[in-house]
């Protein structure tokens, strides 16, 4: 990490005994399109708010594009952008009006913004609907106002939280389209909160991914999977009939299985679920696996195999998550 | 907002954003403090609440004018002390029909008010506006003062603009000119009614800060405002009552417990507004507590300068000043305090 522009150290965000963000440490650098992801509560939104500055962290430190966020938020909101979820707008003015009161808080003189607000309405697909009430404008439509909203300050860095939830599918793809072209054209750093593993997926550099305060795991998507999966890429499903030699129930049937699979090397994990005999491996031991089942004398009813997918690594690390 | 002030909005609004824009290309860029003070008065001015409460007041002052000019005769009498403050009589008397104009003030000040406050930031919330304000770089206490300037100066535009017009229509009525004392009293009344006014806009203010419905923000202030107005006046009677001293205790004790009651009565705001106001539109009010005869003895009943009346009303004004500060700092530390998420 060469030029971190974002900077969390130990960051601790504890709301009386409970603890939303727990010992964070990330970095992400200059030109990065970094998702966090995250289901809803995991203290996502809370980060970002220590981010800028609009809550103060009970331990650690957030420095953006070097400066601490805490103890000078002001100099931190001038460079960077915050789409917040569902953001909104004074309904009475039309969304051009909007932008430029944006502008002014930012102290633009009106003759840079002017133009500069229509061509960036021009360029999140509002050009007609510029002289349109906030108030009529769609979901869609204002989650792209409010892209508009973000870049009329000419940041270095643009914070989107949960951007794209109550988009169609259109709309979102078209959404992350146009992150993924600002950031080439203009080397804007990204940071992309989400609870859709998909998107982030789709438009994001590396990954963090975030339950319970704490961050599971963070790197790009092929690394992330190899990192937890190492041993276990693979999952054979098995449908096992022991043979009526052996009459075992629950668990000991599982410990059997679990003798039996012995010689086969490479199997990290069995498990039961429903009948179904849950084996994890690192390898595709699918022809292995029924070899040795047949030859302890059992009968196999069923077998197949599946790949983990992001699918996967989702589930897995966000179960943590629904638990509580 | 309704549909019919949209639309209504819509065809002053790209006029007005025009104006506002000229005026800040002037003067360079102008201080984000005074653009949201500016978005918040232009927002004001197109809103149908606003609309409703300068009619109502307008209302309230036009008729209480109309009583005071057709009671004028009857009010001025050939050895009244007060015969030189003809003018000021415009704002006080009444024939019991219809209260006078200060006591209209005082009624409807805190209804302005709590009208215009009590949904500064919690409206903001729930539109979604204010995670997205608060992002932008500016200190997070500009946000809070500039809907209280905006709105104290949409205060003070209103209540001289009415108490100007008070005074043109009286003057083309019975075609006396005021006095410069007259006038100063007339002024001093209408900054005394602002400050009425600002107290219980801070008092709203922090309701919207601290609830995030907007309704029950509203109700809480009018609960406030009812309470002061209605219920206090008979918990302190049933208080005065309680505690009376009998009809053979000593003067001293008499004046005591008198002295009591009256402070007691002066928590409320409205009792200061009004000992104030009274003071300052009836020159001859000499004295806000209770008087005993030896102090009496002597005394010309003549009407008292107008610095001798500003120095009488002094702890009252001081008092509204200091709710207004009371409350303008609890709205304060509860917003710095807030944590904002996105609705």
């Amino acid at each position: 990490m060469a030029n971190p522009i974002i900077e969390l150290a130990g960051l601790t965000k504890k709301y009386g005994s409970f603890t939303a963000v727990n010992q964070l440490n990330l970095n992400v650098s200059k030109g990065e399109i970094f998702g966090l992801l995250g289901p809803n509560g995991a203290g996502k939104s809370t980060t970002i708010l220590m981010m800028l500055g609009l809550t103060e962290p009970s331990e650690g430190s957030v420095h953006v594009c070097g400066i601490n966020s805490t103890t000078n938020p002001i100099e931190v909101k001038k460079r960077v952008g915050y789409l917040p979820e569902d953001v909104g707008f004074y309904d009475d003015l039309t969304g051009l009006e909007n932008i430029l009161y944006t502008a002014r808080l930012n102290r633009i003189p009106e003759s840079i913004a002017r133009p500069k607000a229509e061509e960036l309405l021009v360029r999140v697909g509002l050009a007609e609907t510029v002289n349109k009430k906030a108030g009529k404008y769609s979901r869609g439509m204002r989650q792209r106002l409010g892209l508009a909203d973000v870049l009329i300050k000419d940041p270095e860095v643009i914070i989107l939280d949960e951007p794209t939830s109550g988009i169609d599918p259109k709309g979102v793809r078209e959404f992350l389209d146009l992150i993924v072209e600002l950031r080439n054209e203009n080397g804007l750093t990204v940071l992309f909160s989400s609870h859709n593993l998909h998107q982030v997926q789709q438009v994001c550099d590396r990954v963090g991914i975030f339950v319970e305060g704490k961050l599971l795991a963070e790197g790009d998507i092929l690394s992330l999977s190899k990192k937890l999966f190492t041993n276990s890429l693979y999952l054979i499903e098995a449908g096992i009939i022991p043979p009526d030699t052996v009459s075992l129930k629950g668990n000991q049937l599982t410990d059997w299985v679990k003798e039996i699979l012995q010689p086969v090397e490479g199997i990290s994990s069995v498990s039961e679920q429903n009948g179904i005999f849950r084996i994890e491996c690192s390898r595709d031991l699918s022809a292995g696996i029924s070899k040795t089942i047949i030859g302890a004398g059992a009968g196999l009813n069923y077998l197949t195999r599946k790949e983990y997918g992001l699918d996967d690594i989702y589930n897995r690390y966000f179960e943590g998550g629904t638990k509580s | 907002m309704s549909n019919q002030s949209t639309a209504i909005a819509e065809k002053t609004q790209s006029k007005k954003f025009t104006i506002f824009s000229r005026t800040k290309e002037k003067n360079n860029v102008s201080n984000p403090f005074w653009v949201i003070v500016c978005k918040e008065i232009s927002d004001y001015i197109r809103s149908w609440r606003f609309i409703i409460l300068v009619a109502l007041i307008a209302l309230t002052c036009m008729g209480s004018m109309y009583t005071a000019l057709t009671n004028m005769t009857k009010a001025v009498k050939p050895d009244d002390p007060e015969g030189t403050f003809f003018f000021l009589k415009l704002f006080t008397i009444s024939d019991g029909t219809l209260p006078s104009f200060f006591v209209f003030i005082s009624f409807l000040g805190p209804l302005l008010g709590i009208s215009m406050g009590f949904d500064a930031i919690n409206s903001e919330q729930n539109k979604g506006t204010l995670s997205r304000l608060m992002s932008q770089p500016i200190y997070r206490d500009y946000i809070l003062n500039a809907k209280f300037t905006a709105s104290i100066i949409m205060v003070s535009i209103m209540f001289f603009a009415l108490g100007f017009v008070v005074i043109g229509l009286g003057l083309i009525t019975i075609g006396i000119p005021p006095t410069a004392e007259e006038f100063l009293r007339i002024i001093f009344f209408l900054i005394l009614s602002i400050l009425y006014v600002a107290l219980w806009l801070n008092l709203s203010i922090f309701f919207s800060v601290r609830f995030r419905q907007a309704a029950t923000s509203a109700l809480s202030g009018i609960a406030v405002w009812l309470f002061f107005s209605v219920f206090f006046n008979m918990i302190i009677n049933l208080i005065a009552k309680g505690i009376a001293p009998s009809r053979m205790a000593a003067e001293s004790q008499v004046i005591g417990y008198q002295r009591f009651i009256l402070d007691l009565m002066r928590i409320s705001p409205g009792q200061l507004f009004s000992e104030a106001t009274t003071t300052l539109l009836v020159p001859s009010v000499r004295s806000l507590g209770p008087l005993t005869m030896e102090q009496l003895k002597g005394a010309i009943p003549s009407p008292l300068p107008l610095g001798q009346s500003l120095l009488l009303v002094w702890p009252q004004v001081t008092g509204l000043i200091a709710g207004t500060v009371l409350f303008f700092a609890l709205a304060y530390i509860s917003f710095m305090r807030k944590e904002i998420r996105s609705r």
